[in-house]
């Protein structure tokens, strides 16, 4: 198993090596993050705001004087894990119904794509604030938030790609060999849109970023001390004048994140590339 | 300068770059010269490289590949040595190009006359008033109907024949020192080919073109082309007048081109002596599309009151022109398309309608392979996954057992058992219609529907599917009903034979009635426009001549439907009283109102 994926992370492109070193450095900081920092989260350590670097603290201190090394290593988690999971919930329930949906014929697909018109229609901050204000801000609230506002958008680009799928000649070979409509959905149609597919995660990934750094923002993401790296840029946005580490560190961050999960997506061989 | 020829190519080369930044010849060595007024074709199967070098004439190579060497020279001009500016300057003007899908080429949200006239205008030739009136002239020519007004329609209202007619009027307008027509007549059916090919010549003729033809088909080049040169694999197999290369071909390549456009008869295994029940059998079968009216009839009718009957281990052959409904009958008997009336009957047991009430072992018996290997075969999965499929599905073989059938089926298909773990996307067009073939083998059915499986092929290719067919009719015993618009390849293969027009069937019969006349006038006008390979055949050609007036057609809804094409329609009969199914002496059914003595010998 793992001598086959080293074999295809070999074969990947230099984009595709690049995004694959940067996936596993995040997954690693997600995982090990808070081990390895150097202070504790909410500690006051430093005696100046957006302090340069310095041997004591490696990128520098932040608005209120706490060390930004350890703020990072211990917010990837929230970015990572939580956009990870919610960018699969949705992507997963998108493109499950959006099969179900296209193999289902018209009496499943108008109901199920019209409501999914209505959920997109509802805009994504105020829906998050009514279930915050609800029930209360959690993590799994935040995932349920993420993953239901990238939903419909997840079904739309699956269906428009099974539907089309649904017309080629190989589906109408296996109809008319009696296969049932799962093993259509699954075998026939699946595997052909999963390269766009991985590529609209990709995409959505980035999304619930940049969604979760907004709520934080608000007061309605991860609560202080902790913060993920949207809420880290977003509360150090006055050292940006000073051209401040404190917020440079979490902005590069997001980028190596987002950028290495989307050249490593794209690198994957997909249909009409040479393997 | 005289003798001088007006078009030379020597020692051409155009390389392309393979995915490794390897650098490769496509046609190399390529030398001919043609003299003003002359045609010349080029002969080749696809990936010969026959578009490749008709395309450098523009001066022009496709994307990936560079004209590397050699000379190209049209008039006076050295095209390997102009720019960019200047080529411009020649295309369209004084080179034209008629590319071989008209109904693609034109802009489908601008008038005809728009686009007609857009090579002169862009070349500054002559105000918009004259080139119209050029057009229209041209339109004449090439034989199209209201050639004053057709100019103001857009592509959409127009059939394929005629936009290919109207790409001609296009390149014709600036009245260019070459001509180059890139397999202009393949898409189209045969008796629309017919008519094309006929305008075609004609304004070549009337205005000395020089001309270069490409094409597939011998057949077709014989009647337009002055000299031939044969291709294959990006180099000449040979080159020489048309007469020489038809009469006498030199080269081994040549011969085997020759061969393959001349399907040659299969033997027919001899039939059971008792038949107990037909295998498949269809009785009064109306289909098509839209909501069913409370006659039974669709809104969009495409088949109306089919018959058919199908013995165990026999062949019947569908004919038709393309939209007169053969490929909808393959789909009927599927299920994929419920038919609005009429029954299918399988083994003497009627099947259910639709997919939905099918038993798994009816679906197994009825196996269909569709025409176009590329789409029928899921480019996902591996050649094991696709042949094991229906294996698990229908014999519940899995692990060694299934490995061992798909090993079988690989050696009965004549493929290597090295290809089981490519995907779909790693063989040549060939290959993937055996595996498509063996997809339906693989149910063990007893009846196939074949939907045009040569059609995407080359000849050559073609030609060893049908002999793998044959074979394996020979030794599994499997009927197959063999769908195509070629009746040359039906008649050499199938028992029994039914001619469809737009979703009628107007003859039926054993094969043997279709070698001599006299036929149904649409099967009559099929055969006869089937090129044949000699020089003249075009102008001797009766088929496709048009047929004699006619008063208007009454309203009846089972009215002859071929009546506005049929050359031997009769005024008062025709056109007001449904034809009647009789049979001939020659034992095949015709739907029409005359009888053998009236209808035309071939």
């Amino acid at each position: 198993m793992i001598a086959v994926s080293l074999q295809k992370a070999k074969a990947l492109p230099l984009s595709g090596k690049i995004g694959l070193m940067l996936v596993i450095f995040w997954l690693a900081i997600a995982l090990f993050g808070p081990m390895l920092a150097p202070y504790p989260v909410g500690a006051f350590v430093a005696y100046d705001v957006f302090d340069g670097y310095s041997a004591a603290h490696w990128l520098g201190s932040d608005y209120l004087g706490r060390d930004v090394l350890s703020r990072l290593l211990s917010g990837a988690r929230y970015t990572v894990g939580l956009a990870a999971a919610a960018a699969m919930l949705a992507s997963a329930t998108g493109t499950a119904l959006a099969l179900t949906a296209a193999v289902g014929g018209p009496r499943v697909d108008e109901p199920l794509s019209r409501f999914m018109d209505m959920l997109i229609s509802i805009p994504s901050k105020i829906f998050s604030l009514v279930l915050v204000a609800a029930f209360g801000s959690s993590l799994p609230l935040l995932l349920l938030i993420a993953a239901i506002t990238y939903v419909p958008g997840n079904y739309r680009i699956a269906r428009a790609l099974a539907v089309n799928l649904v017309q080629m000649d190989y589906v109408q070979v296996a109809k008319a060999r009696g296969e049932g409509r799962f093993h259509i959905a699954i075998a026939e149609v699946l595997p052909n849109m999963i390269h766009p597919l991985l590529a609209d995660f990709g995409l959505r990934f980035v999304f619930i970023v940049l969604l979760l750094s907004g709520l934080s923002f608000l007061g309605l993401g991860v609560q202080p001390p902790d913060a993920d790296l949207g809420s880290l840029v977003r509360e150090n946005i006055s050292g940006l004048g000073e051209g401040a580490l404190a917020i440079l560190a979490p902005a590069v961050a997001i980028a190596t994140l987002t950028v290495g999960v989307n050249l490593l997506i794209d690198a994957l061989p997909g249909r009409g590339k040479g393997r | 300068m005289t003798d001088r020829p007006h078009i030379e190519v020597k020692d051409l080369c155009v390389t392309a770059r393979n995915a490794q930044g390897e650098t490769f010849p496509i046609v190399s060595g390529i030398d001919f010269a043609l003299k003003r007024g002359e045609v010349l074709a080029l002969i080749g199967e696809s990936g010969s490289g026959k578009t490749t070098i008709a395309l450098t004439l523009l001066g022009h190579a496709r994307p990936g590949a560079t004209i590397a060497g050699g000379s190209i020279r049209v008039g006076d001009a050295e095209l390997t040595r102009l720019d960019r500016t200047a080529l411009a300057q020649l295309r369209g003007n004084r080179i034209a190009y008629i590319a071989q899908s008209a109904a693609a080429a034109f802009n489908p949200s601008r008038t005809i006359m728009d686009q007609v006239v857009e090579p002169a205008l862009i070349h500054d030739l002559m105000p918009r008033d004259k080139a119209e009136a050029k057009a229209v002239e041209l339109f004449r020519a090439l034989a199209l109907p209201f050639p004053d007004t057709i100019g103001a329609r857009y592509p959409h209202q127009l059939s394929g024949g005629q936009l290919q007619r109207l790409m001609a009027a296009m390149a014709l307008i600036t009245d260019p020192e070459l001509i180059i027509l890139d397999e202009p007549t393949t898409a189209l059916d045969v008796t629309t080919q017919i008519e094309v090919l006929r305008a075609f010549k004609a304004v070549v003729l009337e205005r000395g073109a020089t001309a270069i033809y490409v094409s597939h088909d011998l057949a077709v080049v014989a009647q337009m082309a002055d000299q031939i040169v044969v291709l294959n694999q990006g180099r000449i197999r040979e080159a020489g007048a048309s007469a020489q290369i038809l009469h006498s071909p030199a080269d081994d390549y040549t011969r085997t081109l020759m061969a393959a456009a001349r399907p040659a008869m299969r033997p027919t295994p001899a039939r059971a002596a008792v038949p107990a029940a037909p295998l498949l059998e269809i009785r009064g079968l109306t289909a098509g599309y839209g909501k069913i009216d409370k006659a039974g009839r669709p809104r969009m009718p495409v088949l109306r009151d089919i018959n058919l009957t199908i013995e165990r281990g026999a062949t019947l052959g569908v004919i038709g022109e393309s939209g007169s409904g053969k490929s909808t009958i393959a789909r009927v008997i599927a299920g994929l398309l419920p038919p609005a009336s009429g029954q299918v009957l399988l083994d003497g047991e009627p099947l259910p309608p639709g997919l939905a009430g099918r038993s798994r072992d009816q679906f197994r018996r009825v196996q269909l392979v569709f025409q176009n290997a590329d789409t029928a075969l899921n480019p996902a999965h591996s050649v094991q996954q696709i042949l094991e499929r229906p294996l698990a599905f229908y014999h519940g073989l899995k692990g060694n057992a299934a490995h061992l059938r798909v090993m079988e089926l690989m050696d009965l298909i004549r493929l290597p058992a090295t290809l089981i773990d490519r995907n779909i996307g790693g063989l040549s067009g060939g290959q993937k219609q055996r595996v498509n073939l063996a997809r339906a083998l693989a149910a063990d059915p007893q009846l196939i529907l074949c939907d045009e499986v040569t059609s995407a092929l080359d000849t050559v290719v073609g030609a060893a599917i049908l002999d793998l067919m044959a074979e394996l009719r020979r030794e599994l015993g499997i009927a197959t009903m063999f769908i195509s618009h070629d009746i040359s390849t039906v008649k050499a293969i199938c028992d029994d034979i039914l001619v469809l027009y737009a979703g009628t069937m107007v003859e039926t019969g054993p094969r043997a009635a279709f070698q001599t006349a006299p036929f149904h006038p649409y099967t009559d006008l099929l055969i006869g426009s089937v090129p044949e390979m000699r020089a003249g055949w075009l102008e001797e050609s009766h088929a496709g001549r048009g047929p004699p007036p006619i008063g208007a057609a009454g309203d009846h809804p089972d009215l002859c439907r071929f009546l506005p094409r049929c050359p031997a329609r009769v005024d008062g009969l025709c056109n007001i009283t449904p034809p009647p199914r009789h049979p001939l002496a020659k034992g095949n059914r015709i739907l029409c109102h005359l009888g053998a003595e009236s209808l035309c010998p071939s």
